[in-house]
């Protein structure tokens, strides 16, 4: 099995406060890895680190193979990872085609960042129709496409999802994960952070569970779902 | 009417000063979090360009050019040397590391050149005047104005309509976002220091045009006033900046055509005053920036 990131004996501190404690954490090529855990229990604490905002205290991020630990962000993107956070973080005074030409700086020429774009606006149609509007006026659950059209202009092999049916009507959220499912069947590997475990676990081939800034259980959905470490871990938050 | 005409002619001619300080005090603060407390030397430096380099010999135009180039260099030293090192630190450390730029800086101005003003001689065709409808205006506040606003349409064209000013706009939103979007931030801060560094130069000319020297605290003054007008347009917001700078510059103008002589000495109190006031019906600021929802 090979990985396409690996996390070892990682360390996050804001100051004093330790958000994630020695953490391990390996996604597999081609699969979706639920990260799970309640709130405050260091998931994007990880997340961030992975992607080169937050600085890790300790331990080894490494991304394809290579070691990404102190690497840039826009560095990390280049070697093919993309990220949708946690609160979609779109740029709301932008236009939603000007959100998406900012992301394609990382595809190297305006030609390809141009087809990719418009292959994404054929994808999203709601996200074409919508180009010139400002993106803070979109709804909750076009936001999130935005937020993975977004990420997916830098054509990523592995995509870091944070909490992407948080706020979101039951129906959107089903849009979204059927969404998730499309971009696994199309070989990207995929780190799915969320506080919706059973969600989750419906489509993950792998799960993490974190508390407290710990690896509490890992293993596969189906061992995980009747787990009493999972509920144990939602609750001790 | 002559006078009120002329008043709004220097209201706009000293607000347009404010206006670009503050803009470019508000570019490098919405991007990096920096209050940066040395953008008065930014100008200050400028203006010594422009002397030194019409003690040179070079021609006044060109002088003013160098002036302009030299605040840019300034500001893109100070990037580099100082505040690229500490990114990401907060605002407090920031704001302390742009004091020591600035004594350090004023301090080399007033032993490497002087600490008294030196004179600048332009040519005496532009102190002259001309008539509207029977009315005196002077050349100089004249092409301030019209230099101001040339500036303010150029960057507003270049934010609005290049990439470089998308990423700006998206950087002053949600810095931390972008840069995870791949984009690279020592361009997007090196660029809006280079911004704050050109209008900071066109202040310094425009200052220099009207006064005719400078000194090692030229700029401190001005800035202070910038800072006055970012702050009751609303830290961090381009357009809020943009009003403040103009706002304080037509308060003060206003103040000192229209005050009787007895009020005059409490003239900044009454400016600041009204700023106060401004700022407890509208504690954000004229025109609030809009930011992400996390900070």
């Amino acid at each position: 099995m090979q990985a396409v990131l690996d996390i070892n004996a990682l360390d996050v501190r804001y100051g004093p406060v330790r958000a994630v404690r020695r953490i391990d954490l390996v996604v597999p090529k081609a699969g979706i890895t639920a990260l799970l855990g309640a709130n405050g229990a260091g998931k994007t604490s990880t997340v961030m680190a992975i992607a080169g905002v937050v600085p890790s205290a300790a331990g080894r991020i490494s991304i394809f193979g290579q070691d990404m630990t102190r690497a840039a962000p826009d560095a990390i993107v280049r070697a093919g990872l993309a990220i949708s956070p946690e609160g979609r973080r779109i740029f709301a005074s932008l236009t939603v085609e000007e959100n998406l030409i900012l992301a394609g700086s990382a595809a190297g020429n305006a030609e390809t960042a141009a087809e990719r774009r418009a292959a994404l606006m054929q994808r999203f149609p709601i996200l074409g129709e919508r180009r010139r509007q400002l993106a803070g006026l979109l709804s909750g659950g076009e936001q999130q496409m935005l937020a993975v059209a977004r990420a997916l202009m830098s054509e990523p092999q592995l995509l870091l999802m944070d909490e992407p049916s948080l706020g979101l009507a039951p129906q959107m959220v089903d849009r979204i994960f059927g969404i998730i499912e499309e971009l696994k069947a199309e070989g990207i590997s995929i780190l799915l952070v969320e506080q919706n475990a059973t969600l989750a676990l419906e489509v993950a081939d792998h799960a993490v569970v974190l508390a407290n800034g710990s690896v509490a259980a890992s293993g596969a959905p189906s061992d995980l779902m009747g787990d009493d470490i999972l509920k144990s871990a939602y609750l001790a938050a | 009417m002559e006078l009120l005409l002329q008043q709004i002619v220097n209201a706009l001619s000293l607000g347009g000063i404010y206006a670009m300080l503050a803009l470019g005090l508000a570019i490098v603060f919405s991007i990096v979090r920096l209050i940066n407390f040395a953008h008065g030397e930014l100008m200050t430096f400028g203006g010594y360009g422009i002397f030194l380099s019409m003690t040179f010999g070079f021609p006044p135009f060109a002088a003013l050019v160098i002036g302009i180039g030299a605040a840019l260099f300034m500001a893109l030293a100070m990037e580099r040397v100082t505040f690229r090192a500490m990114r990401g630190a907060d605002v407090v450390s920031l704001l302390i590391a742009s004091f020591a730029v600035s004594e350090i800086l004023k301090v080399l101005f007033q032993n490497g050149i002087s600490a008294r003003p030196v004179p600048i001689s332009f040519p005496s065709s532009w102190s002259g005047s001309y008539q509207i409808a029977g009315m005196t205006i002077g050349v100089v506040p004249t092409a301030s104005i019209l230099v101001t606003f040339a500036s303010l349409g150029t960057l507003t064209f270049v934010l609005r309509r290049t990439a470089m000013g998308m990423a700006m706009r998206a950087a002053a939103e949600d810095f931390e976002m972008l840069r995870m979007l791949g984009v690279k931030a020592n361009r997007v801060v090196a660029v809006s220091f280079a911004i704050s560094g050109i209008l900071a130069g066109i202040a310094a000319v425009i200052w220099t045009a009207q006064r005719g020297s400078v000194d090692p605290l030229m700029g401190f003054f001005p800035v202070l006033k910038a800072f006055i007008s970012t702050v009751l347009g609303g830290l961090g917001s381009l357009g809020g900046a943009v009003l403040g700078g103009f706002v304080v510059g037509a308060l003060e103008v206003l103040t000192q055509a229209f005050l009787p002589d007895r009020l005059a000495p409490y003239r900044d109190a009454i400016v600041l005053s009204a700023v106060i006031a401004a700022l407890l019906i509208r504690p954000d600021g004229l025109l609030p920036a809009k930011t992400g929802a996390r900070s």
